[in-house]
């Protein structure tokens, strides 16, 4: 019983991570119904960003986003003014191949950059810290940050889309992308401050993630479908939802690889697919 | 105030307007009326920055701005009530308004006033603006246009598919905006109603100015054959 209890526990805790990596993937398919299929990409680019901060500044990984979260704002900011913001309007296709050809190229320069090498971030310690809570049931302290950031992170970004006049145009842009330009909305400039922001989400997740695992350039778009599947389970349009379909997914995995070390990635697969079969608005949609 | 100078549009190849003249001074309350599909959204359209239009087509106290963006000209002091209200269903009452001064020009309009124009809003302020009736939705449409402070406001079919009590509501508010010194464009599908609120009356056909001219001055024989054409 206690054990089945401590899975679950660690699948909350991965469902943490995976939250992170769906947010900005949620955000901006909310304002701007943009579907980036480079967004796994961007996760792994964004952890060799970190890598090449740390090794240049002897910073720790978490204070590296320090250096690497302005980057990669500007990046998204820079990335959706100048490329993705020609793909939009009207057909959802331009945008899905342009971020195709995103990730192929995001894949190809890090091959060539960093060659296929798996690497790793160090935070020295913290990631084998754990507390013991007795039945036999231990919480990793770093697996418990990445959740707690996780948490704020949804506090944060509900805020902003709840009470700023920023959040009130996100809101607005997805409902009436035309509308909002007569209310004096830039709409460009607000695209691109979405993806500024997604790609902020993106550079937390990716330390978090290196810091986990280890990272290699082709590991992408596996991070894309976890992102992916959170969002779907969770329902579109609420980030709490984001939230808890990265923990559905989380513990979904847990339990799979507790019954077999191979059917992990499959239960949570398993788990996606039965909430498009039964419930396709997702778990948790919005419903104001 | 604003004029407009051989104003062409294109939905693609398809030309929706075909060298459009008019001018408006400020103070006055202008009409525009046509049949559907002669070229008043796609005008209003250009005017606002939604269409493309040549630079020195449209002009706003001496400047150009044709082809600026939407924003822009909305921050010059241009607002436009859009046909079909467009409130945004995810937004409340008060939300909506607020997102209408997103882009703040000084002056008198603020929440308070817009409130005192239309007291039913604050009552349903914290609403969703889908529960609103459509004649409440059209002066939350006013109400957030407002809010931006323009100089000159457009309002796009604000009577279609309301009661005619409704309109006549909407249409008495408009008296105690332009007396804050906004210049009014109306544009309107009600002939007679259009010809009532306005000093001076436009009429488009097929994309081109068919008669204009004093509202008090036309004659319903002048304004029926340039409105049909026959």
């Amino acid at each position: 019983m206690a054990g089945w209890a401590d899975t679950v526990i660690q699948g909350v805790l991965l469902g943490g991570l995976y939250a992170l990596f769906a947010m900005g993937l949620s955000l901006i398919f909310g304002v701007m119904r943009l579907v980036n299929i480079a967004h796994g990409d961007l996760i792994v680019l964004a952890a060799y960003l970190a890598l090449v901060v740390v090794d240049a500044t002897g910073l720790g990984p978490i204070s590296a986003l320090a250096v690497c979260v302005p980057l990669m704002f500007l990046f998204g900011y820079a990335l959706q003014r100048g490329l993705l913001n020609f793909t939009l309007g009207g057909d959802i296709l331009p945008p899905l191949l342009v971020t195709f050809g995103l990730s192929i190229i995001i894949q190809n320069g890090l091959l060539e950059l960093f060659s296929a090498d798996p690497r790793a971030l160090r935070l020295g310690g913290l990631e084998t810290q754990s507390f013991r809570l007795g039945a036999g049931i231990v919480v990793g302290q770093f697996p418990l940050l990445v959740l707690g950031v996780a948490i704020a992170l949804t506090v944060g970004i509900e805020l902003l889309f709840a009470y700023t006049p920023l959040g009130r145009a996100f809101r607005a842009t997805s409902d009436d992308p035309e509308a909002v330009r007569l209310m004096g909305v830039n709409d460009r400039h607000l695209y691109a401050l979405a993806m500024g922001i997604a790609l902020t989400i993106v550079s937390v997740a990716a330390v978090f993630y290196g810091v986990r695992t280890t990272f290699g350039p082709s590991d992408g778009p596996d991070r894309l479908l976890f992102a992916f599947e959170s969002v779907i389970i969770g329902g579109l349009g609420s980030f709490w939802g984001t939230l808890a379909g990265g923990i559905v997914l989380g513990i979904a995995q847990a339990v799979g690889f507790r019954l077999d070390p191979g059917w992990g990635v499959l239960t949570g697969h398993l788990a996606f697919l039965a909430v498009l079969l039964f419930k396709p608005s997702g778990l948790f949609p919005r419903t104001r | 105030m604003l004029s407009t100078h051989h104003l062409t549009a294109f939905y693609g190849d398809f030309q929706a307007l075909f060298g459009i003249d008019l001018e408006i001074s400020a103070g006055e309350v202008m009409a525009i009326i046509g049949a559907n599909g002669a070229g008043k959204s796609t005008l209003l359209k250009a005017v606002t920055g939604l269409v493309p239009a040549r630079r020195e087509a449209v002009r706003f106290e001496g400047q150009p701005i044709g082809g600026r963006g939407a924003y822009e000209i909305l921050a010059l002091g241009i607002a436009m009530v859009p046909e079909g209200r467009r409130l945004f269903p995810s937004l409340s009452v008060e939300e909506n308004l607020m997102l209408g001064g997103y882009c703040k020009r000084p002056g008198a309009w603020n929440l308070q006033r817009v409130y005192q124009l239309f007291p039913m809003l604050r009552e349903k302020r914290l609403a969703p603006s889908t529960s609103l009736s459509g004649g409440q939705q059209q002066m939350a449409s006013i109400a957030r246009a407002l809010m931006s402070n323009p100089k000159l406001l457009i309002c796009d079919e604000m009577s279609l598919g309301l009661a005619p009590i409704v309109i006549k509501d909407i249409y008495d508010a408009l008296p105690s905006i332009a007396a804050e010194g906004i210049t009014l464009i109306i544009v309107e599908q009600d002939v007679g109603l259009a010809m009532r609120v306005s000093n001076r009356l436009y009429c488009l056909q097929e994309g081109r100015v068919s008669l204009s001219g004093k509202s008090q001055e036309l004659t319903r024989e002048q304004v029926s054959q340039a409105y049909f054409g026959i």
